[in-house]
């Protein structure tokens, strides 16, 4: 029974952050109905911003692990907001496949001046909030796992906030329904386009250093997998569907763990493909997405 | 919008440097292929920096045979089908008298059966699945192979740490891993040792928590890893976060400084087997690491970076026994390479073209790598 | 094209010579040559499902697996058996033309597999089937042990000549362009651009889709066999999804559903990389930052000179 419950934990926590990096490609996709690819490079980043300004905080500690994270998620929006600007603005007009070629792009630029800059051995990530481990019967609950479940709940709640009780809000939803009608009412598009890549990479970020913090070994090329699973857990969830994003990320992480400590472990992805593929046969739009029949 | 022609000018400058054949007698040319960018690419840099460190001694010593080594690097960036066409370019277009290359076993087979039709001598740093040197006999290595290695581990799991029942936990998507554990696990049981479980994961992964907690459940006393550095040291991590103490021990792919960065207290009191260490106290070790160092602003060389020195230095010892570049009597010199003092360990080279050196155990001690025990071949 | 068939012909007999005269060639072009023939059929094949079809395929890497795995198989486990110790020029290229078409086949098997579950989703989601049945070929091979796990197959007889690659890639543009062009093919273009009015005037749009699949799935299969057999070594690794955007990127960069576009750009993005060389460190960065500009000014692809643009549905 504690094993099940210990992995019950384990794929928690695992998915909270499958679900957080999941948010922001769903954001973007039902406001510009295109796929970021280079949004898991955006997590590399924020984790590796997350590395260089730890240095200058003192460790260890709650003030100086939340002063990093917050630092580190607008370093990032600013990276999106800038990124959005040059590759992808130019581009609205066309056909979205060509957008999608300019972030694969711009996804491996990131990778490649990465490695370059940064090397690519894999560094250690500081220790950024004091850690403690509670030991409940023969479960152990780390406090990394702890605390990336609580933030990741917290900044899924601040988002369905946002976008639900704001004027930005209301208007990437509008946005997300209809874009021309959106225009006409009056929305600044550019500016909502703007703001929502800048939110979704502030989360991507945010997933970056949980990530970091939960496996301390960061290099450039730390985003691919995740975010390759997290696009999965998007589509899971319905893409374009912000709940369904997070729902998406946490059915994904605990398939992942259970898989991984099953006599099929190494079949472990293909079931986790196997499940989605099985689930959007079922639900052609994703758990909870909205199958949009085409109008003749 | 119309292309603006200065688009064309560059690449066309660098198709003229690819036709014109190179030709310059005074210098000795060497070809190296290692992966630079792309997954692997920590392997790659290390080994090439290990390389490169080789060539520019030997060059501040005068060279070898009277002519400077110049040193061709080709990067394959991890990918399927790139260390061919490098190895090809090599040969055909700058006219190398031998190859350095690969470390990832895949990409050294790759390789082989090029440099083995040109009749052109390869010898692989670190490429440690048998099938490498079987392809033909241009092609050689440095390092030792898994099934030797798998052995070592296997003897010092059951004789020294007197283990009964051990889990595996190795990774599925490497030839390396898979290869060490299927050797491992023939020796320890036939030394009367059993295999718990075997539990697997892929590179690139970090999350083991699910693997590790059904090792727990199985109660063993001891986990093999063969795995590479970068899992190894978040697998230590999370063991000891899951409250599993038992020994935790690995094979060559766990020698680098991050091991023990990012492992931390975790990997104290783990072993691996090695065939370098940058703490053996040998005077030729500690030599190249003060030396490294310098060359490579403070940073200490791994074993890959090790291995990438003792290719090159290998290379030059059978030129200058040679004392000719010719393909045949450098092939036969490197063949004919016995007890060479290199960092990695007194290399000879046996009759299947593998390199036959010890291997040492170390242990984690205080945040260094402390010697153990030495098993000879 | 008037006579079709009297180019393809053509084509065949210039890759014969091409084949004859190739001592004279640098091994190393020969080589580069070589991969670009290789990148054109994957190229062409994608190009009937994302382009023509306009069905979002992530997944192309997975069936030049398939195709490279088996025929490679049976060139290891039957070639000794079936050509003994000193075969004929002759026989041993009927061999290798067997062992090909089993690739190719079970490739388009594995079409028929992935197509048919896959085509009640649309645009983004097929994307991502795609990509996950591709990732799911991957981890299967690698678990598979008489297959090699994670080492691959290598040892694999080195029957690819020019002669193969060449005459095997005028095959799929020929097959391709006269699929699409003709009567039965326009449907495709159909599908691609209304499958609510396709199906209004009869067509089968699933119909057409399937067969889109089962083609260019069975041309990656003929291509990884290709392939196989040229690089002697192959691992499941070398067949993941960044190797199906790579493919990709050829077909829109082309200009999606544009023959000649794709060719060339197949040929561009693979003679890319080699003329970096020189300046390897950055080669990546520097491809990576071509094909963003290169989409910023030049949207409509690199060489569609006819101006067909793809509807985009909504607003």
């Amino acid at each position: 029974m504690s094993e099940f419950l210990q992995q019950t934990l384990n794929g928690l926590s695992l998915g909270a952050i499958y679900a957080l990096i999941a948010l922001g490609y769903t954001m973007v996709y039902g406001v510009l109905r295109f796929i970021n690819f280079a949004h898991s490079d955006v997590f590399m980043v924020g984790a590796f911003l997350g590395y260089y300004l730890a240095k200058l905080v003192p460790a260890a500690t709650v003030g100086g692990g939340l002063l990093v994270l917050a630092g580190s998620m607008i370093g990032c929006a600013l990276l999106g907001i800038v990124i959005e600007r040059l590759a992808y603005r130019p581009l609205r007009r066309g056909p979205t496949l060509n957008v999608l070629i300019t972030a694969i792009g711009v996804s491996l630029l990131l990778e490649y001046s990465g490695q370059f800059g940064f090397g690519a051995a894999p560094r250690t990530f500081p220790v950024l909030f004091p850690q403690r481990d509670l030991h409940l019967g023969g479960l152990v609950i780390s406090s990394t796992q702890v605390i990336v479940i609580v933030v990741a709940a917290g900044l899924l709640a601040a988002l369905q906030v946002i976008v639900h009780r704001t004027r930005i809000g209301t208007a990437m939803r509008a946005l997300s329904l209809n874009a021309t009608a959106a225009q006409l009412v009056g929305i600044n598009t550019d500016v909502v386009i703007s703001f929502t890549f800048g939110l979704g990479s502030a989360l991507a970020a945010a997933g970056g250093i949980l990530y970091a913090m939960n496996y301390p070994s960061i290099d450039p090329l730390m985003g691919v997998m995740p975010g390759l699973k997290a696009f999965v857990a998007a589509v899971l969830g319905g893409i374009g569907n912000i709940p369904g994003a997070a729902l998406g990320g946490l059915i994904l992480g605990l398939v992942e763990t259970f898989v991984a400590g099953s006599p099929w472990s190494t079949y472990k992805d293909a079931i986790a493909f196997g499940v989605l593929i099985v689930i959007l046969l079922c639900r052609p739009a994703g758990l909870l997405g909205k199958f949009r029949v085409e109008k003749v | 919008m119309p292309f603006a022609p200065s688009r064309y000018l560059w690449p066309l400058a660098a198709l003229l440097t690819l036709a014109g054949p190179v030709a310059a007698q005074d210098v000795i040319k060497v070809g190296e292929v290692a992966s630079m960018t792309g997954k692997d690419a920590a392997f790659g840099q290390s080994s090439h920096k290990g390389t490169i460190f080789a060539i520019e001694e030997l060059n501040a010593g005068g060279g070898v045979l009277g002519r400077q080594l110049d040193l061709v690097t080709e990067d394959n960036q991890c990918k399927q089908g790139e260390s061919a066409t490098a190895a090809r370019k090599l040969i055909s277009r700058d006219k190398v008298v031998a190859l350095l290359g690969e470390i990832a076993s895949s990409r050294s087979l790759e390789m082989a059966p090029i440099a083995q039709a040109s009749h052109i001598p390869m010898i692989s740093p670190g490429s440690t699945n048998p099938r490498v040197t079987t392809i033909g006999n241009y092609v050689f290595r440095v390092c030792f192979i898994d099934p030797f290695q798998g052995t070592v581990m296997a003897k010092f799991a059951r004789n020294t740490l007197k283990l009964q029942r051990v889990a595996l936990l190795t990774s599925v998507s490497s030839a390396y891993s898979v290869g060490l554990a299927k050797y491992f696990k023939e020796v320890f049981v036939r030394g009367g040792g059993a295999i718990a479980l075997q539990q697997t994961y892929a590179e690139g992964e970090k999350d083991f928590k699910a693997q590790l907690t059904v090792i727990k459940a199985a109660g063993v006393d001891g986990i093999f890893v063969p795995g590479y550095y970068t899992e190894a040291a978040l697998i230590c991590l999370q063991a000891r976060e899951l409250g599993l103490a038992v020994p935790i021990f690995g094979g060559d792919g766990w020698d680098s400084p991050p091991l023990i960065e990012i492992g931390g207290q975790a990997v104290e009191g783990t072993y691996y087997s090695d065939h370098y260490s940058a703490t053996n106290t040998a005077p030729v070790v500690q030599d190249f690491v003060r030396k490294f160092r310098v060359r490579w602003g403070g940073e200490t060389p791994d074993a890959m970076a090790a291995l990438g020195y003792d290719s090159a230095m290998v290379l030059a010892d059978a030129l200058r026994r040679a004392g000719t570049t010719a393909a045949p009597q450098l092939r036969d010199a490197i063949a004919a390479t016995k007890d060479y003092p290199g960092v990695t360990g007194t290399t000879t080279i046996d009759a299947e073209r593998n390199a036959s050196k010890a291997a040492t155990i170390f242990e984690v001690k205080g945040g260094q790598s402390v010697f153990v025990e030495s098993i000879a071949p | 094209m008037p006579k079709p068939h009297l180019a393809l012909l053509a084509a065949v007999a210039a890759a014969a010579l091409v084949a004859r005269g190739s001592g004279l060639i640098d091994p190393y072009y020969l080589d580069v040559l070589t991969i670009i023939g290789i990148n054109v059929i994957l190229a062409v094949s994608l190009n009937l499902v994302n382009g023509y079809t306009g069905q979002f395929s992530l997944g192309h890497a997975g069936f030049m697996s398939v195709g490279a795995y088996l025929s490679a198989a049976v060139s290891l486990q039957a070639g000794p058996a079936v050509l003994g110790s000193d075969p004929s020029a002759l026989a041993q290229g009927l061999f290798f033309l067997g062992a090909l078409l089993v690739g190719g086949l079970a490739a388009a098997v594995a079409g028929l597999l992935v197509g048919i579950p896959s085509l009640r989703l649309r645009g983004d989601y097929l994307a991502i089937v795609t990509l996950a049945f591709g990732e799911i070929i991957r981890v299967t091979f690698q678990n598979i042990d008489a297959l090699g796990g994670a080492l691959g197959l290598n040892g694999i007889p080195p029957y690819t000549t020019i002669f193969w690659v060449l005459a095997f890639a005028a095959l799929t543009v020929f097959t391709v362009s006269c699929l699409v062009n003709s009567t039965y093919g326009r449907g495709f273009l159909a599908v691609h651009d209304d499958e609510i009015a396709a199906a209004a005037v009869g067509l089968n749009p699933t119909r057409y889709k399937i067969v889109a699949f089962v083609v260019s799935a069975f041309f990656a299969g003929i291509a990884g066999g290709l392939y196989g057999h040229f690089r002697l070594t192959i691992t499941p690794g070398g067949f993941d999804f960044t190797k199906s955007i790579e493919i990709v990127v050829m077909v829109i960069l082309g200009g999606m559903g544009n023959m000649l576009g794709v060719i060339l750009a197949a040929i561009l993005l693979t003679l890319l990389p080699e003329v970096l060389r020189p300046v390897a460190e950055y080669r990546m960065i520097i491809y990576s930052f071509l094909l963003i500009v290169l989409m910023i000014l030049r949207p409509q692809g690199l060489f569609n000179l006819k101006l067909r643009r793809a509807k985009r549905a909504g607003p």
